[in-house]
């Protein structure tokens, strides 16, 4: 039988109560029992950045965090960034310089951006490329992901 | 009337979606009652199946099914792109590492997850082949029963399929020649890497099925369940949503039919998820080895090209041996060549199945033949950009025979790339520049319907087949049909991804669909235009002869209108709506050497300015440019995202991936950790992203295919910067630190030997 154990948590300003497996990740909790899908699942340790949410504040991989560790914490996914339908202006600073192709690891390359911002709010280049560096893009947007990014923070460009 | 739809940076249909978390990709997609799936494998290459035991796994609770081949229709049902080789299951024996051999169907991840490892499979390992000269060898054990291969010559050995192609007497030309260059060059075994698993699902519809999957070509799996299942077509509906990510990696299918099966046998919906691990072992690029024997004159024109390439399948064919047989045709280059001799070979061996990438067998035979090309100039003491100006064909010129002319003003390409890193200025100590052209045939033949709606309030529904895969293929569409039906883009919706609703697409590939499918809705929206004029003429009184409908616009003799204004009169009080179908065809050309010679070709040129650091020997990237001749950009944002994205994969290639295979042909570096693609530290200092437009390509507005020439030629221009930054010369990929340390090393051997030896160097032009 699996073990199970009583959580609560703030997901995107919602309280949220579940039971979670004892054995699963934070990602598995987020896109298997809570049903929010945008956190992406790809490389499962901790290279790729698809599952990047924030946790307290900080830029973490959901795939390497057990459910049970995130009792009590506040978490925002890229399902928390707009408010009442209305995009964040990160949201649409990467619309605005096509920084989303194949769109697949952006949820987890706006939270990244997301938790940098919060920390540095006006960053550098190599700001970007560092905070970001943990978030893989094959369609290699990087150019433009670093534009959304420092367009966001008001910077003229890259 | 507000600007033109077309040649702006229009926002990216299905870019909200993308930025909030709520694009739904195939892992996403909520079922009812879904049963989660789990592939059993082995962890070895080849090895003889003596019994698979799934008493234990069946005894996990929440299991519905532990299928194997024998729970398959027998024989077990084999498909294929090219060739019908991929059994649903391994059968008897696997072939390569991670070759499924069962698979578990179960209530939960979790559950399927522990019976896969409860399956017990007694096997035995079997000698295997994983490179070119072992699968070449005479005594080597053959990957395919040649009994799969009735009537084939070369059954009897791993080669699936030689390629001959040439022209002109190449071996008066030698004699003629005054310098002839031969190297080998190798191109090493890498994977895709989308960041998007490849996931796919299945569920009984009725009396058929209904299969979802991350996959480019949805018309061609729906052709290929049909065959396997033995139902007709439309019983077979496959859902096919935007992928994560694909580049090649996902046009054909792979686990769909396996999944069909398992769905079909338990009444329920099965969803398969791949790990990223699984991926790796599903899809990589062919690995090649290419002998290249070059002949010039004096002048720098190129004599004569004698190649040869090899292709390293894996143990299916895929699509990789039409990948060494297209390629390889286009092996000399653009470049004017009298004499031609290019031999390949299609090789199969006991590693993961090979099949499109990027590029399509291009970048292999660009990296080889670029190469040798500068090693020419660098003999006769030519500039390496002015030895390729004076071999490319001017626009029109034949350069291969029998096949389309140049087709774009080629030298502008290559002088612009040269221009933005400043090419024959001084350089910085320690810094090297390297320039290189990449040319690749776009598809050879195509077939592409679309149908648009133009409704009642004047907004527009395009229904057209292409896979979305990050190129932003709607995005064009709605442009085209926007800029054609005079709707703003905002009312403008593209409905893809569902055979049973869309009409038919051959495939998303070769860079074809701004021009296939755009004429295809290009048209569409023509048939659209000519019931406009008929409307129009109806309601004004009017002959059809005195009307023009354009960009929107109904044009009266005496007056211009907004389409609406002449769409709800013409409509009437019942509303309704105005229906277009397009159609688009590339012909087959039975005589040609491919099957159809190139609707148009993709052209760049790339230029890299590097610095290495002979400590470590790495290597700094300090410029990249990349120009391609794309006809004219219908989204020029969209344009520089894919050229600069393709620029960053081929730099991927170029200096660090590949994959590692053990001595039992099991991946090394299987996974994320071991296994390095380009992240935002990667990138070189700066990059320009440039393009070239004539409006001469044959899709809409003059548009051609753009989004993989900027993969082509990274490879030999990044190398041929280090050779001019360091001397170090390097004839394989990728240009590790280790290996460009090892090269560096080699140079000053070199050197010291030749200090010692202290004799006058013999010339090295011919006199």
């Amino acid at each position: 039988m699996t073990d199970t154990l009583a959580i609560e948590l703030t997901v995107n300003g919602r309280r949220r109560a579940v039971d979670v497996a004892v054995h699963h990740t934070l990602l598995d909790v987020l896109r298997d029992d809570l049903e929010l899908t945008g956190t992406k699942e790809c490389c499962v340790v901790g290279e790729c950045g698809a599952c990047t949410i924030v946790v307290d504040g900080r830029a973490m991989n959901s795939c390497l965090m057990l459910a049970v560790e995130v009792d009590g914490a506040e978490i925002t996914t890229v399902e928390g960034l707009a408010a009442e339908g209305r995009l964040s202006r990160l949201q649409e600073a990467f619309l605005e310089t096509g920084a989303a192709q194949c769109g697949f690891c952006i949820p987890g390359q706006l939270m990244a951006a997301q938790a940098l911002l919060a920390t540095n709010p006006r960053p550098t280049i190599a700001d970007v490329h560092e905070g970001l560096a943990g978030c893989l893009c094959r369609c290699a947007g990087y150019g433009q992901i670093t534009d959304a990014v420092l367009a966001a923070a008001g910077a003229a460009e890259r | 009337m507000s600007g033109p739809r077309v040649f702006t940076p229009a926002a990216r249909v299905g870019g909200y979606e993308r930025v909030t978390g709520l694009q739904q990709y195939v892992a996403d997609i909520p079922l009812p009652d879904v049963l989660q799936a789990k592939l059993v494998h082995l962890d070895v290459a080849r090895a003889r199946i003596i019994s698979i035991d799934t008493r234990a796994a069946l005894a996990v609770p929440g299991v519905r099914l532990v299928m194997t081949a024998a729970d398959l229709p027998q024989p077990v049902p084999r498909f294929g792109p090219q060739f019908n080789d991929r059994p649903v299951l391994a059968v008897g024996e696997t072939k390569y590492h991670g070759e499924p051999v069962a698979a578990v169907a179960a209530e939960t991840k979790d559950a399927a997850e522990e019976a896969a490892r409860l399956v017990k499979v007694e096997y035995q390992e079997l000698p295997a082949v994983f490179t070119i000269a072992a699968a070449l060898a005479p005594d080597a054990p053959l990957v395919q029963d040649p009994a799969l291969r009735a009537n084939d010559p070369l059954a009897g050995t791993n080669v699936l399929r030689e390629h001959r192609y040439g022209w002109g007497d190449v071996d008066a030309a030698a004699a003629s020649a005054d310098i002839v260059i031969e190297h080998s060059y190798t191109f090493p075994m890498v994977t895709h890497f989308a960041i998007e698993p490849h996931a796919f699902m299945a569920a009984p519809d009725g009396d058929g099925v209904a299969v979802w999957s991350s996959i480019q070509h949805p018309y061609l799996l729906q052709k290929i369940m049909a065959r396997v299942l033995g139902l007709p077509l439309a019983k077979v509906r496959v859902f096919a949503p935007d992928p994560g990510g694909a580049f090649g990696g996902k046009q054909n299918p792979k686990y769909e039919p396996l999944v069909a099966f398992m769905a079909l046998r338990t009444g329920r919906p099965v969803r398969l998820v791949l790990t990223l691990e699984e991926t790796f072992q599903a899809v990589r690029r062919t690995t090649t080895e290419y002998h290249v024997r070059t002949g010039f004159h004096a002048d720098g024109t190129i004599a004569f090209q004698d190649i040869r390439g090899d292709y390293l399948l894996g143990a299916y064919a895929d699509i990789a041996d039409r990948v060494t047989g297209k390629a390889s045709y286009v092996a000399c280059g653009p470049y004017l060549v009298p004499a031609a001799r290019i031999v390949s070979r299609a090789i199969l061996s006991h590693t993961t199945p090979a099949t499109a990438f990027r590029g399509f067998g291009n970048p292999q035979h660009n990296w080889a033949v670029e190469s040798n090309l500068d090693e020419g100039a660098r003999a006769l003491r030519i500039d390496r950009l002015e030895l390729r100006l004076r071999n490319l064909p001017r626009r029109g010129e034949v350069f291969i025979p029998g096949d389309t002319p140049a087709d774009g003003e080629w030298a502008e390409t290559v002088r612009r790339a040269a221009d933005l890193i400043g090419w024959g200025e001084p350089l910085p100590p320690g810094r090297g520049r390297g320039i290189a052209v990449g040319m690749k045939s776009g598809p050879t033949t195509g077939l592409s319907y679309s149908t648009v709606r133009l409704l009642a309030d004047g907004s527009v529904v395009v229904y057209a087949g292409t896979s979305d895969m990050g190129q932003g293929a709607r995005t064009i569409f709605a442009q085209i049909a926007a800029e054609e039906l005079g709707a703003p883009l905002e009312r403008v919706s593209v409905v893809s991804g569902d055979t049973a609703v869309v009409p038919y697409d051959q495939q998303t590939s070769a860079s074809r669909s701004s021009v296939l499918m755009g004429n295809a809705v290009l048209r569409a929206c023509r048939e659209i235009q000519a019931k406009l004029r008929a409307m129009a003429a109806r309601l004004y009184g009017l002959d059809e002869s005195a009307i023009v409908v354009d960009r929107g616009v109904v044009h009266l003799p005496d007056r211009e209108l907004p389409i609406g204004e002449v769409l709800r009169p013409g409509l009437g009080r019942l509303g309704g709506e105005l229906i277009g179908n397009g159609e688009s065809r590339k012909e087959d050309e039975p005589d040609h050497p491919l099957g159809g010679s190139a609707a148009f070709f993709e052209f760049n040129c790339t230029a890299i300015e590097a610095e290495v650091d002979e400590g470590t020997g790495e290597i700094v990237v300090v410029r990249h440019a990349t120009v391609s001749d794309v006809g004219k950009a219908l989204n020029p944002l969209q344009v520089t995202g894919q050229d600069e994205g393709a620029a960053i994969m081929g730099l991927g290639h170029t200096l660090m991936e590949h994959i590692i295979l053990d001595e039992t042909g099991r991946i090394r570096n299987l996974g994320a950790i071991d296994y390095r693609i380009p992240t935002s530290k990667d990138l070189p200092l700066e990059m320009v992203s440039a393009m070239v437009e004539n409006e001469d390509g044959p899709g809409p507005y003059g548009v051609k295919g753009m989004s993989e020439g900027a993969l082509l030629c990274v490879a030999p221009a990044v190398a041929a910067a280090v050779r001019e930054a360091t001397g170090a010369v390097i004839r394989d990929l990728p240009l590790t630190p280790e290996r460009v340390w090892r090269a560096l090393q080699e140079r000053d051997q070199e050197r010291h030997a030749e200090a010692a030896r202290a004799e006058p160097a013999p010339a090295e032009v011919p006199s």
